[in-house]
């Protein structure tokens, strides 16, 4: 009975886990309002919801991977790379396109087309020829801009078709659309995750591959289906940045991947696999665009943010090592 | 009576290597049937076929006379048979809930997580599970998460069920809790397939037992009148003698002494002194404290208070590299954990406390290393293609070996022992004893920790620890039973 009594209040202690960044994000906006009275505004605060959409979405992604126990580096370039290539299969050779003009009604589902093809590919190498899937994806994130970068010339596109900036700027009941979007896949990420079987499995596979494959569980299967959801996604996240700022460049999404591994690890998603929730993460994009909203309104240089930024990752580490008593490798 | 799983002819090739060349079992209705052999017998290959995770190249499976299920068809093979495999299946981060019904959680489309949870009750309680549904599996001990297993495997209606070795982790009142239920499965008709290293254990709770040796079945027999050795020629295919100890006398000087050691939690206010030619043996249940003691002795723990000396001299507490020095030596409790380094060669690993003495001036000659190590293989007799293969190819009961050899090249004044016979096979067992005998003839002198009776055997004297105590200073000469009964905190 004595492992009973003990395990009970550990157990509630790992409910809270998922929602320990929760009390910091209303110290930041309580800090936020002292500090600056333009920040605590309906406007200030649906622009932070909005700059943070398309990485929110990179983040739901990166946790569904690393919950499986896998890593996924790419993805940053499916954010430039496939809005890109969708984008010049539609416009004329004019405005940097291939000369094909597909129709311009395909260019969403072209783009999504093309990150979950890239997805598709990173799952080959690691689940079928087990590769390392931190190497694959290293080389896959090189490779993926690279394919933005070739055909482009490194320049950037301007004259887009209409259909792929409208999500990225439409309103939708007075919310950007973007907003909208991203607040429902995080919905139906965290649904998944909790009340689905094959949402459950992810962490079954990431915390103990073989005792899943011994359940039952179709391993492979199952991962392969979250590299590819992880590619469509990010490929998404381009669909909404792009149209957040009217063009492609070529470094649209370069550099976010630390922000991603930030948000969720400071969230609770284990880097180790099989640990962490949607929720978790979601909170970790919340607090780094509160932060990031907070430095610009006060004038802190662009120059010095990323010291801000590593130190609340490095502090964020210590609280869950802390608060989870184990040493991280 | 009929057979209830049958085996047949079975052929399996991994590559070059045969794992199974013809071999089977026939298992009767609601019988215990042990499965026993050396490590790389076959027995492994055997329980991934039987539960249709691999399929035999040759041969063919048969459950109360019906041919084996495809492949594919999980739920089918879990409604035959059930497994608690050796490496444990449960996810530590998920409940003990999830854990019992993890890719059943549902039937409909959305987990009901309630329900979830008083179906994993209702399942605990009809197999006498005594743990919490919604506690995390990770904050189980060993022999709950075990005993989880063990409901979860029946849960899917299976009356066949293999137990791989799952007295491997467990300490002496938690395998015989564990033989209680397997007698009451037995009653309700429950066919089981049990294997073991532990002889004792096969004629314990099995009435037959099957002999595997180099890929082949070699005999079945019932258990009952069975003499021992009979069964370890079988096993080794010679016939060997069992251990025996060797008489001898203690010194007068100590070489490894502890005083007024304590440790919060883990043992309290012990004294300890191991003479020159003596083995000292630290018995007690997992709870007892003896492991940790034990690696405070040689520096992988810090006690709170309280000194070790060596050789007479106290050594800085909670310092490894200090009591090497100091003139000790050790295996440590988990060899893969600190035992070696896999991608190192045997060579390597087996001379790394003694590197200074194989060159000058930091380097490390590598002829001289050589030498040393062809002479470590032949004194422990390690089968290995040579001092440069990597100890991670090695068997369990080989790489121990080179565990040994390393605790023992500096020929050290004490040595600190650790369950040296886990996972490893009847011969390699008694060649590891043996250096132990060997070291403390050559005027060491040991202490040794083992969960295994037969192990503590070598030793001069036991001292039994029970809740970080004590309890008693057991000579030579005792009975299984004397000895469990003080372990237990039975106390006559």
């Amino acid at each position: 009975m004595t492992a009973l009594t003990a395990s009970t209040p550990r157990l509630r202690l790992a409910r809270f886990r998922d929602l320990t960044l929760v009390p910091v994000i209303v110290l930041l906006l309580i800090a936020g309002a002292f500090l600056d009275p333009t920040f605590l505004t309906a406007g200030n605060l649906t622009n932070v919801l909005q700059q943070q959409a398309a990485i929110s979405l990179l983040v739901l992604a990166e946790a569904l991977i690393l919950i499986s126990g896998k890593f996924d580096l790419s993805l940053e370039s499916i954010v430039g790379m496939a809005p890109a290539i969708a984008v010049m299969l539609v416009v004329p050779v004019s405005a940097g396109g291939f000369g094909i003009e597909l129709p311009g009604l395909l260019v969403i589902p072209l783009c999504l087309l093309v990150g979950a093809l890239i997805g598709a590919f990173n799952g080959f190498l690691i689940i079928k020829f087990q590769l390392s899937a931190f190497i694959v994806t290293l080389a896959m994130l090189i490779i993926v801009h690279g394919l933005q970068l070739g055909p482009t010339e490194g320049k950037t596109l301007f004259e887009l078709p209409e259909s792929i900036l409208y999500l990225g700027s439409a309103l939708w009941l007075g919310l950007p659309a973007s907003i909208w979007i991203a607040g429902l896949l995080f919905a139906a990420g965290i649904a998944g995750l909790a009340y689905f079987r094959v949402g459950r499995s992810l962490y079954a596979i990431g915390g103990n591959s073989d005792a899943a494959r011994a359940a039952g569980i179709r391993v492979d299967r199952v991962l392969w289906g979250v590299f590819i959801l992880g590619g469509t996604l990010a490929a998404l996240a381009g669909v909404l940045e792009t149209g957040r700022l009217g063009a492609i460049g070529s470094n649209q999404g370069v550099g976010w991947i630390f922000m991603v591994f930030a948000a969720a690890v400071i969230g609770g998603v284990s880097m180790d696999g099989g640990k962490g929730t949607v929720l978790g993460a979601l909170t970790g994009v919340l607090v780094i665009g509160l932060v990031q909203n907070l430095l610009t309104l006060k004038g802190v240089s662009g120059f010095w943010q990323p010291v801000v930024y590593g130190g609340i990752i490095l502090i964020a580490l210590m609280i869950s090592r802390v608060a989870g008593g184990k040493a991280q490798d | 009576m009929k057979n209830h799983v049958e085996a047949r002819n079975i052929v399996k090739r991994f590559g070059p290597t045969t794992a199974l060349d013809g071999a089977g079992i026939a298992i009767a209705e609601g019988e215990t049937h042990a499965l026993v052999g050396r490590n790389g017998a076959g027995k492994s290959t055997l329980v991934s076929i039987l539960t249709g995770l691999q399929r035999p190249d040759e041969g063919e499976v048969r459950f109360a006379g019906e041919a084996a299920p495809a492949l594919g068809d999980r739920d089918a093979w879990r409604r035959r048979v059930a497994c608690v495999y050796q490496k444990s299946t449960i996810i530590p981060a998920l409940t003990v809930a999830e854990n019992l019904f993890l890719n059943r959680q549902t039937t409909g489309r959305l987990i009901n997580w309630r329900a979830l949870r008083s179906r994993a009750r209702e399942l605990l309680e009809t197999y006498e599970v005594d743990v919490d549904a919604a506690a995390l599996a990770g904050d189980l001990g060993v022999e709950q998460r075990q005993l989880v297993e063990i409901a979860r495997a029946l849960s899917f209606g299976a009356r066949f069920i293999i137990l791989d070795e799952p007295t491997a982790r467990l300490d002496g009142p938690a395998i015989e809790r564990l033989f209680t239920r397997m007698r009451a499965l037995r009653e309700q008709g429950v066919t089981m397939m049990y294997i073991s290293h532990h002889l004792d254990e096969v004629y314990e709770i099995c009435q037959s037992v099957t002999v595997f040796r180099d890929a082949r079945h070699v005999t079945t027999r019932p258990v009952e009148g069975l003499p021992h050795d009979e069964l370890v020629a079988a096993m080794t295919g010679e016939a060997t003698a069992a251990y025996e100890t060797r008489p001898r006398t203690a010194g007068e000087r100590v070489v490894l002494g502890a005083s007024a050691l304590t440790l919060a939690g883990r043992y309290r206010e012990i004294d300890l002194s191991v003479r020159s030619g003596e083995v000292v043996g630290l018995a007690g249940s997992a709870s007892s404290g003896k492991v940790s003691l034990a690696e405070t002795l040689v520096g992988l723990r810090r006690a709170d208070s309280g000194t070790v000396t060596i050789q007479g001299t106290p050594v800085k507490p909670g310092d490894v590299p200090a009591a090497l020095r100091a003139g000790l030596g050790f295996v440590p409790e988990d060899r893969h954990h600190e035992g070696f380094v896999p991608l190192l060669s045997v060579g390597e690993n087996a001379t790394l406390p003694i590197a200074h003495r194989l060159g000058r001036f930091g380097t490390v000659s590598a002829a001289r290393r050589r030498a040393e190590a062809v002479r470590m293989i032949e004194d422990l007799d390690i089968k290995t293609e040579g001092p440069d293969q990597p100890v991670g190819d090695l068997s369990g009961g080989n790489a121990q070996k080179v565990v040994f050899a390393r605790a023992l090249a500096d020929d050290p004044a004490a040595l600190v022992v650790i369950n040296p016979t886990a996972g490893v096979d009847v011969k390699a067992k008694q060649a590891l004893l043996g250096a132990v005998e060997d070291a403390v003839e050559r005027g060491a002198g040991a202490v040794l920790v083992s969960d295994e009776l037969d192990d503590l055997r070598i030793c001069d004297r036991v001292l039994v620890m029970f809740h970080g105590r004590v309890v008693k200073d057991v000579p030579r000469g005792w009975t299984d039973h004397e000895l469990v009964a003080v372990m237990e905190g039975i106390q006559e």
